[in-house]
């Protein structure tokens, strides 16, 4: 398959593209159907089920899809890429062909680099970069204040004006309440959301969940209750100022209770959680693997099928890979004192079709997490296939069975837990604005 | 010389202190507005100096730093006749409450016949003039009041447009810690005006709609078809991350600059209780603009409206003891 599709790759101008014989996949307009899709340049200029009954249209490359699954290109909103400051780690290169390779075609920077994004100047920095790359799309959060100190606000506004498409202080709570309420209430006057990591930071200071298996390790715990004190407190702070207020991470069964709820009530509240939270619990840390140390930490099995329900009744509205590079230096290290953090990125996808292989959820509910979901959030434009909207196209293969296997990953740095982990659903193709940025059938690419 | 001062009750003014515009009615500020009408005469007249109030003490009492303000009411009681003190206490170096009473009591027992007082603190005015027997005025207390900036704002407005009913009115800045703002919300309310404030949301007291405003986040929806554009300071320690991030932040989105301006009628006139932070709130040149700046007005009119207030507010002492002196009751003229 997809045999004559292969000078895109580089071309300025990707030209017209005929994809038929897809799966049409679109969340936003609930499509499922076999068709075509037809983009011209670096739009999509139509799709359908008939598209193309009345014949192939002239002077284009015809890609023949055979019935592969094509989708909205996936939006990653939590992504660490170490540059500027850790490029040992990840680079803005490196992640963007990780990136690729799991057919995300725009991934959202968390501003917790080194210097910290809390300045125009270092918006501007990534923007360039990831122009130079020009691989996928990168957009960029700003800190919500300077250095990430938690004390004085950052520029909102004319952030804002240089394309930050939200605030957060990344894997740093926000823990004085009068920032946080300041942050929330300022940030109405830009419409931009405020994501917060949902963690007491005194309450968090341990090294896994809190429960049996800590104890058994002697490892100090973190009790599920740093997670939901900071969500409820959040949550008043957004009754008393309104705005927007997003949780990143999202792994408790408490927190997600308190989220349904401040939904329920009509607050603007949206939440994320990553693969690892509904896949893993906290017995994958074993026998003190640092790979399956994450912030907030993995939860006992209970708080994991929350967040599994929680995925299928709608409550968590976005799934993020948390991509959290490490070098092998930052993970050899006793449990307590390892960096937490998984590289996600080209795992994001087959790790979230398990939801639907196992019957928890519809392929386009899925789907919708990692499209729809993070666009409306953010207010991103893509998301959807839309005539008219940018030609950014995730093609995969539905069933097909393989074990993800990190040392392949594009990736600089290779801490995942989930080695030989066998998974469904393979990425066959990534497309952004028309041009093909990955294409494992293309000698030339790899 | 008007006459307005000669057709009022010749006591005009039925309350002891002015603490407030809280508590006034429209006949009472008209009253005041018509008797600044006059001084405004007076003022720009060879001769500043009437003897209404020879033979009394006016006290400044300010326990916060003023130079405008302090020097309008000193201005004022001279060109009455008074004799004028000035007492700044630096308001580190009291402790509050207690302290502030006993000032006031040892104040009292000098027999002044107004004090002017400024203070930090909301409220402490009010309880100072619990325990004095003399006439106050209040001269700004914390994020409460400022009744004679009030005054002096409705008088430009009013000399300007004739009126201040039917107008629409905007407020902007930091609406949260301004007496300028909660004085003027009350005053333009009472007269009739459309009053909006405008300011970032972390500068927005909470319920301030409830005071008889419309509140607005975007300085352009805001100023829409306003016929008075009122800019308030904001403290420097305020924008540096606190309330609001930055100064060029600030400026970008909430200072006033001509393209802002577009979205009020085209002969809106601007006003700014000073003193102005040039490039924070405002922009330089449109502070200076004759055409469209009241700022130079509201200085001189404030000269006049501490004068009428001086003189109303010791219309009773004075008519007690008319036998004595040879004040004309009457008024400025």
């Amino acid at each position: 398959m997809i045999s004559s599709a292969m000078k895109a790759v580089s071309s300025k101008n990707p030209g017209r593209v005929a994809y038929i014989n897809a799966r049409l996949l679109d969340p936003a307009s609930g499509l499922d159907e076999v068709g075509g899709l037809f983009t011209d340049g670096t739009k999509i200029a139509d799709l359908g089920p008939r598209l193309f009954n009345d014949g192939l249209p002239e002077d284009s490359q015809i890609i023949d899809c055979a019935g592969l699954c094509l989708s909205p290109g996936l939006i990653d909103m939590r992504v660490q890429l170490r540059e500027p400051g850790a490029e040992h780690k990840e680079t803005i290169e490196s992640a963007s062909r990780a990136a690729a390779y799991g057919g995300i075609t725009s991934m959202v920077a968390l501003p917790n680099t080194e210097p910290v994004i809390d300045d125009v100047a270092v918006l501007e920095f990534l923007a360039r970069r990831a122009r130079e790359t020009k691989l996928v799309k990168v957009y960029a959060y700003g800190t919500v204040t300077r250095g990430l100190k938690g004390r004085e606000l950052t520029e909102f506004g004319l952030l804002t004006e240089f394309g930050a498409v939200g605030f957060t202080d990344g894997l740093t709570a926000i823990s004085d309440s009068q920032v946080m309420r300041r942050a929330l209430s300022y940030s109405r006057t830009f419409g931009q959301v405020i994501v917060q990591h949902p963690e007491d930071p005194a309450l968090a200071s341990g090294a896994m969940n809190e429960g049996e298996v800590a104890t058994r390790l002697g490892l100090a715990g973190i009790p599920t209750a740093a997670e939901v004190i900071m969500v409820e407190r959040d949550l008043r702070l957004l009754e008393l100022t309104g705005g927007r207020y997003h949780v990143a991470n999202v792994t408790t069964a408490a927190a997600i209770e308190a989220i349904q709820k401040a939904k329920r009530q009509g607050l603007s509240v949206t939440c994320d959680t990553a693969p690892h939270y509904f896949t893993l619990n906290e017995n994958a840390v074993g026998d003190y693997r640092s790979f399956a140390k994450v912030s907030p930490p993995l939860r006992g099995e209970a708080d994991r099928q929350a967040v599994e329900n929680a995925l299928s009744d709608g409550t968590i509205d976005a799934i993020a890979s948390d991509h959290s590079p490490h070098d092998q230096d930052s993970k050899r290290l006793p449990f307590a004192i390892a960096e937490p953090g998984i590289v996600g990125l080209e795992s994001l996808l087959p790790l979230s079709l398990q939801l639907y292989h196992n019957g928890r959820a519809s392929l386009l509910d899925v789907l919708a997490k990692l499209t729809t979901g993070p666009a409306e959030i953010l207010g991103l434009s893509g998301g959807s296939l839309t005539v008219g909207a940018a030609a950014d196209l995730t093609l995969f293969d539905l069933d097909k069975p393989w074990q993800i296997n990190p040392d392949a990953f594009q990736s600089k740095s290779k801490n995942s837990p989930f080695t030989d982990h066998p998974v469904q659903g393979l990425v066959r193709r990534c497309i952004v604005d028309g041009r093909c940025v990955y294409d494992p059938d293309d000698k030339k690419e790899s | 010389m008007t006459d307005t001062g000669h057709t009022a009750d010749i006591l005009g003014f039925a309350h002891r202190h002015l603490l407030g515009i809280d508590g006034l009615t429209a006949e009472q500020i008209t009253f005041l507005l018509d008797l600044s009408d006059s001084y405004v005469a007076l003022n720009r007249s060879d001769d500043k100096k009437t003897s209404l109030l020879r033979g009394r003490t006016v006290i400044n009492l300010f326990f916060e730093n003023s130079t405008r303000t302090r020097t309008s009411f000193e201005l004022a009681g001279k060109r009455l006749g008074a004799d004028v003190i000035n007492m700044s206490v630096s308001s580190s170096s009291i402790k509050k409450g207690e302290t502030l009473i006993d000032t006031a009591m040892t104040l009292n027992a000098m027999h002044p016949d107004v004090l002017i007082v400024r203070h930090p603190d909301s409220g402490a005015v009010k309880l100072l003039s619990e325990k004095v027997n003399c006439a106050v005025i209040n001269g700004g207390d914390g994020s409460h009041e400022h009744p004679t900036q009030a005054l002096l704002d409705a008088l430009t407005i009013r000399r300007r447009r004739g009126d201040l009913q039917g107008l629409r009115v905007a407020i902007c800045g930091d609406i949260l810690h301004s007496r300028v703002a909660r004085s003027n919300i009350q005053l333009l309310g009472i007269m009739g005006a459309r009053v909006r404030v405008i300011a970032p949301p972390t500068l927005l007291p909470s319920n301030i709609e409830r005071l008889g405003v419309e509140a607005f986040i975007d300085m352009r929806e805001g100023l829409k078809d306003c016929d008075i554009v009122m800019m308030l300071r904001l403290q420097t320690e305020r924008m540096q991350g606190s309330f609001v991030p930055s100064i060029r932040e600030y400026f970008r989105f909430f200072g006033l600059d001509h393209e802002k301006l577009q979205a009020a009628k085209p002969d809106a006139l601007i006003m700014h209780p000073g003193p102005m932070n040039r490039g924070v709130e405002i922009d330089s040149e449109l502070a200076d603009d004759i055409d469209r700046s009241l700022i130079r007005d509201q200085v001189e009119m404030g000269v006049a409206v501490r004068m009428a207030c001086l003189d109303a507010l010791t219309r009773t002492l004075r008519s007690n003891s008319q036998d004595r002196t040879s004040a004309q009751a009457g008024g400025a003229s």
